[in-house]
């Protein structure tokens, strides 16, 4: 077995020759998370693979929560050097920290921000498709950080965002990656959000803290649900479609294991 | 320096980058960060050095317990000290009225908790060649951060022609007026990736408070904290926000909890419990709790995991803030279930620490 893969990529469907690189294309990808355990180490880690010099795929990053700075330090740690990436073209990162939606301004032709930030990820996604033929991903580092600063509107725009970006990735082939925090909506009585979310993807991760708390070698657990697996043919239904390991992060990547199986 | 010794391997430390930089009341961390003390040494201790630039602090009140004024106190009487400028922010009619409640710090070296006497320094015998780096050890921790003596009033002189900007939140019906203080404030600090000129904080008391016109518009106070997260991000500045979490509906709550990057919250530790009592040492000195949820974690994406996530608060001396982790005084073999109860440094229950 390819010793580059670890428990996440097996789970993602990355042990798979398809013809098309990335078994992700196509499909929306949600990361919950809680307070207590943060799920960004996944989002860098697919930020590293489809940066990945093997591949010529794209992407297009929504930065809510963090600067720039931040993601560059992360990813030269992990061997991605993003500030190349950028000026090959590769990333597109798009600074949303001080995005704001506010009733007074409304802008030309009645659309929301929201709206028009849809029109932006659309303009250049036809940008990229123009020069390449491959695999474009969409990211959104902070669902909920969306959310906030499109209330003041109107809730539902967000809604419909995902909607239109979930279209995107039939209609063009794109990925998209969404990090949410599950425990915002854990107090709700029909949190539709949430659901709606977790209905649109195709893969689930989730990543939780031990039940017996935080420790020093094992961060947390990780339950990646992966939808689409089972339909993919070639023995794709023998696998367990929900699979749960622990994780342990590091500055140069994450170690996944089994419970109990850590060497 | 006299000691540059000829390097005779190729990987040596860059001494240019790793020196100190020029201000007082700065420290490196690690990840191209630098830290500012909190005010309290054994916070400092727990968090790693301090608040990091540009983080955002939160700290969840209990409305039976008043330490996170304490948090706040140390906070900005430390920024004082430094010479940092300060804006505070309250509801209350005379937000400037705080000031006279901020602790001074312990002047003279007997009243300093810790500090070594300096006599006792003379008689142990060290190389002489190493004394010198002693000296600076100290001067060093002296210029970052004080010991607080909560009962002395900070001296006028910290406070007169202090760069200090206090703001009512009473007033405003919306946070508008709050934001653009923050912004004119902040602006004053942009980040530049060479050098840091000055530093900022502020400090943000019972931001959902319920007298407050705005409380009723959750909204509007997530956006007004996601907005004062941006603009930190990109200034030399630290901030920090206490609220009442019981006051928010529990998602709003989550949601402020997810946008900090260092969470802290505060626990009434109930007279005369009995159990309790018996259980951990020292019980009487105690004043309340502080829970340690999330350390910032800026440029990086380790997670810092603490040894214990509970302290104890207790006044030195009835005057120095003092954390401690819980010490559970052994339980005799009979009674065997309060092991259950006790919570005290595996930080494993999640719904606080201690359940009474």
């Amino acid at each position: 077995m390819d010793r580059s893969l670890n428990l996440l990529d097996l789970a993602l469907g990355f042990d798979q020759e398809l013809a098309d690189s990335s078994p992700l294309t196509g499909k929306v990808v949600l990361i919950e998370d809680c307070v207590e355990t943060s799920g960004s180490f996944v989002l860098h880690q697919l930020m590293k693979r489809v940066l990945s010099p093997n591949s010529s795929d794209a992407l297009i990053f929504l930065a809510f929560a963090r600067p720039f700075s931040h993601y560059d330090r992360i990813l030269r740690k992990l061997g991605c050097n993003l500030a190349t990436q950028k000026t090959n073209n590769r990333l597109v990162f798009v600074d949303m920290l001080m995005m704001k939606c506010s009733d007074g301004e409304q802008t030309e032709g009645n659309a929301s921000p929201v709206a028009k930030l849809f029109r932006e990820i659309q303009e250049t996604v036809r940008k990229l498709r123009s020069v390449t033929n491959s695999n474009i991903t969409v990211m959104v580092d902070d669902m909920s950080l969306l959310e906030i600063a499109a209330t003041s509107s109107n809730s539902d725009h967000v809604l419909d965002f995902l909607h239109y970006c979930h279209t995107l990735t039939s209609e063009s082939k794109c990925s998209l990656v969404v990090l949410n925090h599950e425990d915002i909506y854990s107090s709700m009585e029909r949190p539709a959000f949430l659901l709606k979310m977790v209905c649109l993807a195709d893969v689930v991760i989730k990543a939780e803290p031990l039940a017996s708390g935080l420790a020093n070698d094992v961060h947390g657990q990780l339950t990646v649900l992966n939808k689409g697996i089972g339909n993919s043919g070639r023995g794709g239904s023998s696998r367990n479609k929900l699979q749960n390991f622990q994780f342990r992060i590091k500055e140069n990547g994450i170690e996944y294991f089994y419970p109990g199986f850590r060497n | 320096m006299a000691a540059t010794n000829v390097r005779s391997s190729s990987f040596s430390r860059n001494i240019s980058v790793v020196s100190s930089p020029q201000i007082p009341g700065l420290k490196c961390g690690p990840n191209g960060t630098t830290f500012i003390s909190t005010g309290i040494r054994d916070l400092d201790r727990i968090l790693g050095g301090g608040y990091p630039l540009g983080s955002l602090v939160m700290v969840m009140e209990d409305p039976e317990a008043p330490h996170h004024m304490d948090l706040l106190r140390t906070f900005m009487s430390q920024g004082l000290v430094n010479s940092q400028p300060l804006l505070y922010a309250s509801p209350s009619k005379d937000p400037r009225g705080f000031l006279g409640t901020l602790p001074h710090p312990a002047s003279s070296k007997e009243d300093k908790p810790t500090a070594p006497d300096p006599d006792q320094g003379e008689s142990l015998r060290i190389a002489w060649q190493y004394r010198k780096y002693m000296e600076n050890q100290k001067n060093s921790i002296d210029d970052y951060s004080n010991d607080f003596d909560m009962r002395k009033p900070l001296e006028r002189q910290f406070l007169s022609g202090r760069p200090i900007d206090c703001v009512s939140l009473l007033d405003s019906s919306d946070l508008s007026v709050a934001q653009d203080h923050c912004a004119t404030f902040l602006s004053k600090f942009p980040r530049n990736s060479s050098s840091i000129a000055s530093v900022g904080r502020i400090a943000i008391q019972s931001f959902c408070s319920p007298l407050c016109e705005y409380s009723d518009k959750e909204s509007d106070m997530l956006s007004f904290i996601r907005l004062l997260k941006s603009m930190l991000m990109v200034s030399n500045a630290v901030a920090i926000v206490t609220f009442p979490p019981s006051m928010l509906s529990p998602s709003s709550s989550k949601r402020l909890q997810h946008m900090a990057d260092t969470l802290l919250s505060i626990k009434a530790i109930p007279d005369g419990d009995k159990e309790l009592e018996k259980l951990l040492t020292g019980y009487k000195d105690i004043n309340g709790f502080l829970n340690v949820h999330k350390v910032a974690r800026i440029n990086t994406q380790v997670p810092v995991i603490l040894d214990a996530k509970t302290f104890s608060m207790s006044l030195k001396k009835r005057r120095f803030l003092a954390l401690e982790c819980l010490n559970q005084a052994p339980v005799d073999g009979s009674s065997g279930t309060s092991y259950g109860t006790s919570g005290s440094c595996s930080g494993s229950s999640k719904s606080g620490a201690l359940d009474f």
